[in-house]
């Protein structure tokens, strides 16, 4: 057997992923030049191994006037820079060439500051990392030499430790000092208020008892708080960056470039983000709008299944408003651009998006409330110390060490790495089966919720027709399919699927909105609506149709119906045994979305509903005190995302839905809205009991430093185990999880 | 213990130098494209593919 049959010629040659080539759109309106540099990121998916590395780069150096190709394979950016007059569109067409998923990537600027803030972080972490261990050599041989070493030795070993200190907690512990700074000039406390309080009195008595010449110092401590606080920190903005780079990269997936007619006439790429009101827009056959017009030529029929949530085409005509998302099914289409706070509907929307954003960032999460019972708790038994040992009479400067020691032992390490690296764990795990959670504290909001909304089209059904098996003859379906063959419209599209190939009539005329005909071997055959057809009215039953005439003949009838997505029935089952209950929000007609509730099992829908109604009623659930998940992807659901205690979109919904839902999954099923919640579910608890050792190790520890017996030694050892307790106890499941599985 | 006076010098130059080796690997962005990397060691630059 020779190997290299084996290795796919498209795509990714170890095989790790299927080679795809869905090039989207022109890349030319995202070039950037800079002095004579012309310069683009694309993101290009599929690309796993070295192989692809080495071959999308090969190839594409190997075109005129590249100066710098470079794919980052971490996540998918392929920056490439050059210099003359080589197209952007080649550049893109190379890669999909070889098997590979390109589309243009606008880098924006909260991502530039996002990175520096993780690298800087990084910096603070490593230094903090290293004053810690350098100090905590020293620190040991004072320990280790307790009684022994020479009180000339012992001041100058504690010397050395400030000088590594005192320089190392000013720059790495900045993060801590500046928040604290700010919220204290508000007059609020955060965590970061007794963070800063414990390292710079820490530091100061220190300094003092090193000038005095005495036996404790607690540099080592300090330093060690501000490392360990700084890890958390640190995973806390790479999993921030790391999701909002990939709900970044989601919406570039979709179409976000024009094709805007000039005044003279002529046809040029441009940006979404660049058209303003008035500009003439021409939209292609099959394209996908970007931004919202009023149509000025062409007549045709339009997909709005991502606006309004209706599965069926709409005619269309000059003067009709068409939003962003909706298809274009007929010919190409002239409009002219209008602004978005002009209309109604997108203003409605973006109402409803920053109340529920306002809501969202009033959300306490689990570690804001245990700061919350934390910081007075700390501060006051601190105090109670120090008062309490000096009415003891043992002076001022012992009762001071005494209640700093409290307050380095009481080191809200656990406290603050408790929730972040849950967070992580389970985030990367969600990545790994292709979710991407917007942010940390969406976990605890998914796990709370006790209430499921679904939209119908396109979140529990596919979003396209499928015609129903044995609702006609196959031989006549095959003659129907060689006029469906040359429409666009998504029933005839159905038709062809079930047809398979076959011929193509000749000279298919398409009448927009009523069907399409042809003289097939003399024979005049219709395709299309009852009335086209010569058919009567039928009773509406839920399922789309149409019919298919030869010769004026009796019409015959297509049923089709929006098929369920897989997995929807044992989804369903599933979260009603998890003890969730369900609904369904549809602006579908009612018959459809009956028929689906049917299926489902699900007793509680609404159909019709507008944009505005779908808010209200999550309004409604909200007063009646039920925590609502609401999953769905239109245009019309993505208020009712914001406004839901936490939400989730899939991966083709709109991007103005995945902006507003809590995380983004992927994939053709439904499987992934059940390990969500389980995942959040597990996490959550994981949380609890991270809050819960936390508690139990400050319970154990702070009587202990209140009575002055926490030297730095003890305060060293306890500070580092309960950390480490506490990481454990985050990676847990996924060790065993993984092993299970 | 007066051998004290050059060891810890020594001893924290040789860390200093690692943490600035790590300060310039992060500034740098020797750190962005960890998946990439350990493939980058294997190509051959001399030979395009």
């Amino acid at each position: 057997m020779n190997a290299m049959t084996d290795i796919p010629a498209q795509g990714c040659p170890s095989g790790l992923a299927p080679a795809s080539q869905d090039s989207q759109g022109d890349v030319s309106a995202f070039v950037t030049t800079k002095k004579g540099l012309k310069a683009l990121s694309l993101s290009v998916r599929g690309a796993k191994c070295g192989g692809c590395l080495s071959k999308i780069e090969g190839a594409v150096k190997a075109l005129p006037g590249i100066s710098e190709a470079r794919l980052n394979l971490s996540n998918g950016r392929f920056d490439v820079t050059w210099t003359g007059s080589l197209d952007a569109n080649r550049i893109a067409a190379t890669v999909s060439d070889l098997g590979y998923g390109v589309s243009a990537f606008d880098p924006d600027r909260g991502e530039e500051a996002a990175k520096r803030e993780e690298r800087d972080l990084l910096i603070a972490m490593g230094v903090a990392g290293f004053a810690a261990a350098n100090i905590m050599l020293l620190s040991v041989s004072v320990w280790a030499g307790h009684g022994e070493m020479g009180e000339t030795t012992r001041r100058a070993m504690h010397a050395i430790s400030g000088a590594i200190a005192l320089p190392a907690a000013a720059f790495s512990g900045r993060v801590f000092f500046k928040s604290a700074w700010n919220v204290l000039k508000r007059g609020h406390a955060n965590m970061d208020v007794p963070i800063s309080l414990a390292v710079l009195l820490a530091l100061g008595v220190s300094v003092a008892e090193t000038i005095r010449g005495g036996e404790h110092a607690y540099f080592d401590a300090s330093v060690m708080l501000l490392f360990f606080l700084l890890i958390g920190r640190f995973l806390d903005a790479r999993l921030r960056r790391r999701a909002h780079l990939a709900a970044h990269d989601l919406a570039a997936l979709q179409s976000r470039s024009v094709t805007r007619l000039e005044a003279d006439g002529t046809a040029r790429s441009a940006k979404a983000s660049e058209i303003a009101a008035g500009d003439m827009i021409l939209v292609a056959p099959g394209e996908r709008l970007a931004v919202d017009m009023d149509i000025v030529e062409g007549t045709g029929e339009v997909d709005e299944s991502l606006v309004s949530g209706e599965a069926l085409p709409r005619a269309i005509a000059p003067g009709s408003r068409l939003f962003a998302g909706t298809v274009n099914l007929g010919q190409s289409i002239r409009g002219r651009a209008i602004s978005p706070a002009a209309d109604s509907l997108l203003a409605d929307i973006a109402g409803m998006l920053e109340a529920g954003e306002q809501r969202r960032s009033s959300y306490r999460r689990i570690a804001d409330k245990a700061v919350s019972l934390y910081v007075p708790l700390v501060h006051t038994t601190a105090a109670l110390t120090f008062i309490g040992w000096m009415l003891a009479g043992i002076g001022a400067r012992e009762a001071l060490m005494i209640a700093v020691s409290t307050l380095i032992i009481t080191c809200p390490c656990a406290l603050a790495l408790a929730a972040p690296v849950v967070q992580v764990v389970t985030s990367g795990r969600l990545f790994r089966k292709g979710v991407f959670l917007k942010s940390g504290d969406a976990l605890e909001r998914l796990a709370t919720c006790d209430h499921v909304v679904f939209d119908k089209t396109g979140t529990l059904t596919l979003g396209e027709a499928e015609l129903v098996p044995g609702s006609a003859p196959q031989d006549l379906v095959l003659r129907a399919a060689r006029l469906a063959r040359a429409s666009r419209h998504p029933l005839s599209r159905a038709l062809v699927k079930a047809a398979g190939a076959g011929q193509v009539a000749a000279h298919v005329t398409e009448y927009p909105g009523l069907g399409l005909e042809a003289e097939i071997d003399g024979v005049r055959t219709r395709l299309g609506s009852a009335e086209w057809a010569g058919a009567g009215e039928a009773a509406e039953d839920g399922k789309l149709h149409i019919w298919y005439s030869e010769a004026g003949g009796p019409a015959h009838r297509f049923d089709f119906e929006d098929a369920l997505r897989p997995g929807s029935e044992q989804l369903a089952e599933q979260l009603k045994a998890r003890g969730l209950s369900l609904e369904i929000l549809s602006g579908d007609r009612e018959p459809a979305v009956a028929d689906v509730a049917n299926r489902l099992g699900v007793s509680h829908w609404t159909a019709g509903a507008s944009p505005a109604e779908k808010a209200k009623r999550l309004e409604t659930l909200r007063d009646e005190g039920r925590k609502v998940l609401m999953v769905g992807d239109g245009l019309n659901d993505a208020g009712s995302l914001a406004l839901a205690h936490a939400s989730l979109a899939p991966g083709g919904a709109m991007d103005v839905s995945q902006s507003a839902s809590d995380a983004v999954y992927t994939g053709a099923g439904l499987d992934a809205i059940l390990s969500i919640v389980d995942m959040a579910r597990g996490a959550r608890l994981r949380m609890l009991q991270n809050f819960s050792l936390a508690a139990l190790y400050n319970m154990i520890a702070v009587p202990v430093a209140v009575a002055g017996f926490a030297t730095p030694l003890v305060a060293a050892i306890a500070m580092s185990s309960s950390s480490i307790i506490v990481t454990l106890n985050a990676i847990r499941p996924a060790v065993w999880k993984r092993r299970a599985s | 213990m007066s051998v004290l006076i050059y060891l810890i010098p020594i001893a924290l130059g040789l860390g200093g130098l690692g943490l600035l080796a790590f300060i310039w690997a992060a500034r740098s962005g020797q750190f962005d494209d960890p998946d990439g990397a350990k493939y980058r060691i294997l190509m051959d630059d001399d030979e395009p593919m």
